[in-house]
């Protein structure tokens, strides 16, 4: 449904990205991995259409995508500046939804479902200054989820809550969007978190970022924050992706276990 | 938003009532003429007479009608202007020496010059107030504008909207704290520049015309009792927008004090 050609962005003589190439499939969970400043940034924002990339193609559902698209949701990391302060939780996650043509009363339903998804519906009147950092993103989860979007991008979603919190939600935005079939791109620097939560794992390089790895991960669903960590095909996984990230070159091992790169 | 608390306006009172104290045992111990200068208690009962004295009461509503008319009109031009230079920054880059250029000339220098372009003396006294007035607003707005976290745009947009629904939906209400800063302080300007317009250009109407005649009939009991009441005027409405953005804008309040 999404597919990314030849795409490369440059920040006057600064090259972020180059000749990004990625097909991702209707329905699938894409962790897009890398080191810090490889462009993953800008490889979300000019698939959202915040940004017109200086090169190649965005296509969406085939079509390129020019402006922002229809049908797509971000979620970004700093959920205490892209949530509205002025709002509550409730007007936060119904503000979208004024895209879909719909009242306030079916605006608001819409939302109240969304937050009760996320385990929020007790806080639906509450601002988002009055809630933790882990409930602030919640918030923001359940703004895409509500807006049901076919392509939800997440940019480093978890990187600003602590640890269990982050487990949470990890597992949150796995059940709730296995239940609505969404295809997510989720950006992050958390080699375990990739291949937790992915499907596949995309690794991009150093700036400029490219595509220097494509990992199919095929670990026994539902996971499960202990047992899947567990699973050796998890830990071999996690040290081939964090191999790529780091640049060193993938190599076989004696179980004949190998990365396939492009 | 400056914070009033109950120990600090109590300390005030104490304070401003213990100054009141001082001057009038100095008036009654005869450290001046009190037939020249009036005493503290017969400014302060003439200050409550006038409040039910006709003739100041229609003064007063001519000078708070211009200054209504006048804050309006502020915000009106000054809040449009505002969010426009901020959002668009070549304009901003374009109007700004003409801003620094216009904003230090004092709004009194102008009156002889607003006088001979209105015969109305309400247009003269608004447009005088109005220029002084829309400083303030127009400089909040756009610093307001500015302040408007790229984060909280580009959600929205990244949301499908387009320009015209970010401007309203997170710029306006993003810059609002700022700019009802810039309308209070404008309120203040607003009342300082109708009553000095009263007084130097003169007229039927008005507080500022109720002093004049006051001072012409050597009856400074009421020229600083009217005086008093204006002052009291703008705390008042000071008072009333504290209030009102604490209200409003807890948000802001909350996030600028990093409560959470």
């Amino acid at each position: 449904m999404l597919e990314l050609v030849d795409l490369g962005h440059n920040y006057g003589s600064y090259r972020a990205i180059d000749r990004v190439n990625l097909k991702v499939a209707q329905g699938e969970v894409v962790c897009i991995v890398g080191p810090s400043g490889c462009g993953k940034s800008t490889l979300l924002r000019s698939i959202a259409g915040l940004i017109k990339p200086t090169g190649g193609t965005v296509l969406l559902d085939g079509k390129p995508v020019d402006g922002s698209p229809e049908n797509l949701a971000v979620v970004f990391q700093d959920y205490s500046r892209s949530l509205y302060p002025w709002m509550s939780a409730l007007a936060n996650v119904s503000l979208p939804l004024r895209r879909r043509g719909l009242d306030k009363k079916k605006r608001e339903a819409a939302a109240m479902n969304a937050l009760d998804q996320v385990g929020l519906s007790g806080a639906a009147a509450k601002y988002p200054w009055e809630m933790s950092g882990g409930m602030q993103q919640r918030v923001s989860i359940a703004r895409a989820l509500a807006y049901q979007p076919k392509l939800l991008l997440m940019d480093e979603p978890f990187g600003s809550v602590d640890a269990q919190t982050r487990e949470e939600l990890e597992d949150l935005t796995l059940r709730v969007c296995a239940h609505h079939g969404m295809t997510i791109l989720l950006i992050t620097h958390d080699v375990d978190e990739s291949v937790y939560v992915g499907d596949r794992v995309v690794v991009l390089s150093k700036a400029p970022g490219t595509v220097v790895g494509d990992l199919p991960v095929q670990l026994p669903g539902p996971r499960d924050q202990i047992h899947t960590r567990e699973l050796e095909a998890f830990v071999r996984l996690r040290a081939e992706v964090g191999r790529l990230v780091r640049g060193i070159t993938p190599y076989r091992n004696t179980h004949g276990y190998g990365v396939e790169t492009r | 938003m400056p914070k009033v608390n109950g120990a600090s306006l109590l300390r005030g009172l104490i304070g401003t009532a213990g100054l009141l104290v001082v001057l009038e045992a100095a008036g009654r111990l005869g450290a001046w003429d009190t037939e020249r200068l009036p005493l503290v208690s017969t400014v302060l009962l003439r200050a409550g007479e006038l409040l039910a004295d006709p003739e100041f009461l229609v003064s007063a509503r001519s000078s708070l009608t211009t200054w209504a008319f006048a804050l309006a009109l502020t915000i009106a031009i000054a809040v449009p202007a505002g969010l426009l230079l901020g959002m668009v920054r070549p304009a901003e880059v374009a109007v700004r020496p003409l801003i620094e250029f216009l904003r230090p000339i004092p709004s009194v220098a102008l009156i002889p010059l607003v006088i001979l372009m209105f015969s109305e003396t309400t247009h003269m006294r608004i447009t005088v107030a109005v220029y002084a007035a829309l400083w303030p607003v127009l400089v909040n707005t756009i610093y307001g504008v500015r302040d408007v976290d790229p984060l909280a745009k580009e959600t929205l947009r990244s949301f499908g909207f387009g320009p015209a629904s970010v401007a309203y939906r997170v710029v306006l209400p993003g810059a609002a704290p700022f700019i009802a800063t810039g309308i209070r302080l404008a309120a203040s300007v607003a009342i300082v520049l109708v009553v000095t317009s009263e007084l130097i250009a003169g007229g039927i109407e008005g507080v500022g015309v109720y002093i004049t005649i006051a001072a012409s009939g050597n009856r400074l009991d009421l020229m600083i009792g009217a005086t008093i009441l204006v002052g009291l005027f703008g705390i008042l409405v000071n008072a009333v927008l504290v209030a009102g953005e604490n209200r409003l804008f807890r948000w802001h309040r909350a996030r600028t004090e990093g409560v959470t």
